[in-house]
């Protein structure tokens, strides 16, 4: 075969159909909570967004109990290959996304995970609670990157405190529960394997990493918050690393993320454990960066000898 | 075009995702470059919305930066039946995503998202008693001023055109966008025009019997949007003003470029405006300039 007749070859048709936690999945693309507001996107393109929704099942913002304004400006500075972040999770309240935001999320007509996060477990079990109760929900994700007010501590930095905010809230729903891990710990996996033992239906991975920026030109800190979060393709070896640790550590299954910018970086997180990927960071780049991946990674599989995400998640280096 | 202004929609809608545009042409203007694209996919851009580019491939090069897209308005766009839109940039080297788009040659690609954000006020929405517009640009801020000013003249709606700049290395654009009689120039180091800040011209316009029925038009550096700002909101003068401020991806998705209201709270730059009336934000300097 030439090389022009190999150009011309079709892209592989590859059934990429999948689940978490037993959510049926079109495919295994996720959006990183906090990447993309897909109302917002739906007023900017349209039922274009709709029509081509790219992701596979969607995640909101985390929703907090009170609304929120965010973190005053600046909230964002760019790094090399990144950024850092301190918004401060500005959102409606418990009450607003449920009425307002909720059903207009529905009508995407993917999965719906909402993401949740509180500082103390009474206020998680009631987030919990109503949120599960709403059958538009398929699943729950906890930001436990926040400190309980009763013992000051972060929860998803304690292995003790994770387990005992789960042990709280597991009975409350039988919906899945997902813990989103912090990598700002030295073993992220005591923390996930804290998450299993208190009921977690699964884990997804990483959250930021603290980072701060200083601007030399006026000697400051640059963001309002004085630090943020640092992602973006700058964190994917950390990622990739966290989440290989963390899914031979337990057996519940791992959403990764951290970076991922194509099928290939996407197809890195399937290797080191992941059964499924979120796009964050990509999305401010490339609105369609979700999209992009599920259409590059039958090529990406073929190209490694796959014939189906089954194929490569089996091939995970342990 | 709608003659009722209530009837203009407030912007235009962005196709889904980004796209890859072809450089036509690229030009030294006035110590700013221009660069114009070739847009064959995109809508016609309302005055005031922006766009994020990112030259490709190359973006993220070493050092790792540029990074994301930078949010730019275009200076002017032109209509080519067939072969879509020209959209022309104009572009101050600030840091490494404007200079690294400087750089582009025509043949280079770029990537395309938008157009973005919301569109100025005709003038009768903005003040019903308006008999024109009084535009005042700062800098590269002359960009989304001359598109408008583009769109009064074709409505026939008069405007008159205030432009201030630091000193001529920072003056691009000026000949070839605001080529007409009713502009008046201002620059700081006194080379050409006044001497002094473009509000001092501003002062003067509105010191005269007309106050009533202006409606200011506003687009520069912060300083330069929060003088303005004061000055028509101390006269009761509706004014809306074209602000910037780090923003990552343009769309409402990244919550960075927050802006603090009149009322409390943020709004999102990047949808709720670019374009804000002034009294509904608490300052136009919560921000530095957002595109380096």
């Amino acid at each position: 075969m030439t090389e022009s007749a190999k150009a011309a070859e079709p892209l592989p048709v590859m059934d990429l159909s999948t689940g978490i936690c037993g959510i049926p999945l079109s495919g295994p693309v996720l959006n990183g909570s906090g990447t993309f507001d897909a109302l917002a996107a739906r007023r900017v393109f349209g039922d274009a967004l709709i029509e081509d929704f790219p992701f596979d099942c969607y995640v909101s913002k985390t929703i907090t109990m009170n609304p929120r304004p965010g973190n005053p400006p600046y909230r964002l500075w760019e790094t090399p290959s990144g950024m850092i972040n301190s918004i401060g999770l500005p959102g409606p309240g418990l009450d607003g996304f449920l009425e307002n935001d909720l059903g207009a999320l529905a009508e995407i007509g993917v999965p719906l995970i909402v993401s949740v996060m509180a500082d103390s477990a009474e206020d998680f079990a009631t987030l919990v609670e109503r949120v599960a109760a709403r059958d538009e929900v398929a699943g729950i994700e906890l930001n436990v990157s926040c400190p309980n007010v009763h013992s000051g501590l972060i929860v998803g930095e304690q292995p003790a405190e994770t387990e005992a905010l789960m042990k709280a809230l597991r009975p409350l729903t039988g919906k899945p529960l997902i813990v989103k891990l912090t990598p700002n710990v030295a073993n992220p996996q005591e923390v996930a394997v804290a998450a299993e033992a208190g009921g977690a239906d699964s884990v997804s991975m990483i959250n930021t990493i603290k980072a701060a920026a200083i601007d030399p030109a006026s000697s400051r800190t640059w963001l309002g918050a004085g630090a943020g979060g640092l992602s973006g393709p700058a964190v994917r070896p950390i990622a990739l690393a966290q989440v290989r640790a963390v899914s031979s550590a337990v057996g519940i299954p791992v959403v990764g993320m951290g970076g991922i910018s194509d099928a290939e970086s996407a197809l890195e997180f399937i290797l080191a454990g992941a059964e499924v990927i979120a796009v964050g960071t990509e999305n401010f780049r490339n609105p369609r960066a979700g999209a992009a991946v599920t259409e590059g990674l039958p090529l990406a599989l073929r190209r490694r000898g796959f014939g189906s995400l089954a194929e490569a998640r089996a091939a995970t280096i342990g | 075009m709608p003659a009722d202004p209530a009837a203009t929609p407030d912007r235009v809608q962005a196709p889904f995702g980004r796209r890859l545009c072809e450089v036509a042409e690229t030009r030294p203007s006035g110590g700013y470059r221009i660069f114009t694209l070739i847009d064959p996919e995109g809508p016609a851009p309302a005055p005031g919305q922006f766009f994020m580019l990112a030259a490709a491939p190359d973006w993220a090069r070493e050092g790792g930066r540029p990074y994301l897209p930078r949010a730019i308005s275009h200076a002017r766009f032109t209509r080519h039946p067939g072969s879509g839109q020209r959209l022309d940039f104009l572009i101050d080297e600030v840091g490494p995503g404007t200079s690294r788009l400087a750089e582009m040659k025509p043949g280079d690609q770029c990537w395309v998202a938008g157009p973005f954000g919301g569109r100025f006020s005709l003038p009768r929405k903005l003040n019903p008693q308006a008999a024109g517009a009084i535009l005042v640009g700062g800098g590269i801020g002359i960009a989304p001023m001359a598109v408008l000013r583009r769109e009064l003249v074709d409505r026939g709606i008069p405007s008159r055109s205030l432009l201030g700049f630091r000193d001529q290395a920072h003056s691009g654009g000026v000949e070839e966008l605001f080529g007409c009689e009713e502009t008046r120039l201002a620059f700081e180091d006194g080379s050409s025009g006044h001497k002094g800040y473009v509000t001092d011209l501003l002062l003067q316009l509105l010191e005269g019997d007309d106050s009533a029925s202006a409606a200011v038009y506003s687009c520069g550096p912060p300083a330069m949007l929060e003088a303005v700002r004061r000055i028509c909101l101390e006269r009761e003068v509706p004014v809306e003003l074209a602000l910037e401020s780090p923003m990552a991806c343009g769309y409402g998705a990244c919550f960075g470029c927050a802006v603090p209201k009149a009322d409390g709270g943020y709004l999102r730059l990047c949808i709720d405006g670019p374009v804000v009336r002034g009294d509904e934000i608490a300052t136009a300097m919560a921000g530095e300039p957002a595109v380096d």
